[in-house]
């Protein structure tokens, strides 16, 4: 079972209290664009077996959207940070480089 | 005008805990951002503070709830409901914000008894067990959104939308029947 906590409210709970939202840290690609960068950001998404990084809401709670860093096999939590951040910040590359020393980094 | 009700008008359950509806209750959504002073301002003319994250604070009769960042739920006398959400919302007139009488659009429950705890952990994910005093809960019961705390050492409230208020009193009844205590 995955255990999130919500940097909005401060509450750790199991996921069925939280929405998934898919992968974070999407670069839009609108109207101007190419067709190839258009189709990337619809459809073209990352399926790792480990590191990942996911959009979530704390739907059951205070309603609030969130990022997490979590591992995608084993279900570990690295952080969960807020959502107005472009990138994984500094201290959350961090914390899964000390834990997973080989993961290629983010990108 | 019409008489109002509440969703189950008083229904009581006894079982190893007592499950009631609690009946008119009114509750005021309020929508703002918690750290300015024009809501602190607004609550302290009604003897009210605003609440830390995630606490229920109750002050003479009324409580004002933690719901999320930039949401409160004062709970207060039915009747009194219009006039105080008016009163907010005018001295909230030059904030960002957002006062709502909710009173109908909600039901509440209560939870008496020792095992009471027990009650709502057959039906929440949430930890009940390590649930303080003054700490409100957002969570859900079985499939539907409901908050909860600690009114008194043996009694919990549980507070839900109205148009689900049916489905949550048929869990708390199935909950606190009587032999289906968990320990």
């Amino acid at each position: 079972m995955l255990t999130l906590t919500c940097p909005c409210c401060g509450v750790t709970a199991e996921e069925t209290e939280f929405a998934p939202g898919g992968e974070a840290h999407l670069k839009r690609f609108g109207p101007g664009s190419s067709d190839d960068d258009f189709e990337g950001y619809l459809f073209a998404r990352k399926n790792p077996k480990g590191v990942h990084f996911e959009r979530w809401r704390h739907a059951y709670g205070c309603g609030k959207w969130f990022l997490a860093a979590r591992d995608t096999n084993t279900l570990e939590v690295f952080a969960t940070y807020k959502a107005q951040t472009s990138e994984p910040p500094a201290d959350v590359i961090a914390k899964i480089k000390a834990k997973r020393p080989d993961w290629e980094g983010y990108k | 005008m019409s008489d109002a009700v509440s969703a189950l008008q008083g229904e009581t359950h006894e079982g190893f805990a007592t499950v009631a509806e609690t009946g008119l209750v009114g509750m005021i959504t309020i929508r703002c951002d918690l750290g300015s002073k024009g809501l602190a301002k607004a609550l302290k003319a009604e003897g009210l503070p605003v609440p830390d994250a995630r606490r229920i604070e109750t002050v003479e009769g009324r409580s004002i709830a933690w719901m999320s960042p930039d949401e409160l739920l004062l709970i207060c006398a039915h009747d009194e409901a219009p006039a105080l959400t008016e009163r907010l919302s005018t001295a909230l007139s030059g904030e960002h914000a957002l006062v709502v009488n909710v009173s109908d659009a909600r039901a509440m429950f209560t939870i008496r008894g020792e095992k009471a705890d027990q009650v709502v952990m057959k039906l929440s994910p949430a930890d009940i067990a390590t649930l303080p005093t003054g700490e409100i809960r957002r969570s859900r019961t079985a499939q539907v959104a409901a908050a909860f705390w600690r009114s008194d050492s043996d009694t919990i409230s549980l507070v839900s939308f109205r148009s689900v208020a049916g489905y949550v009193m048929g869990l708390l009844e199935v909950s606190a029947r009587e032999g289906s205590e968990l320990f």
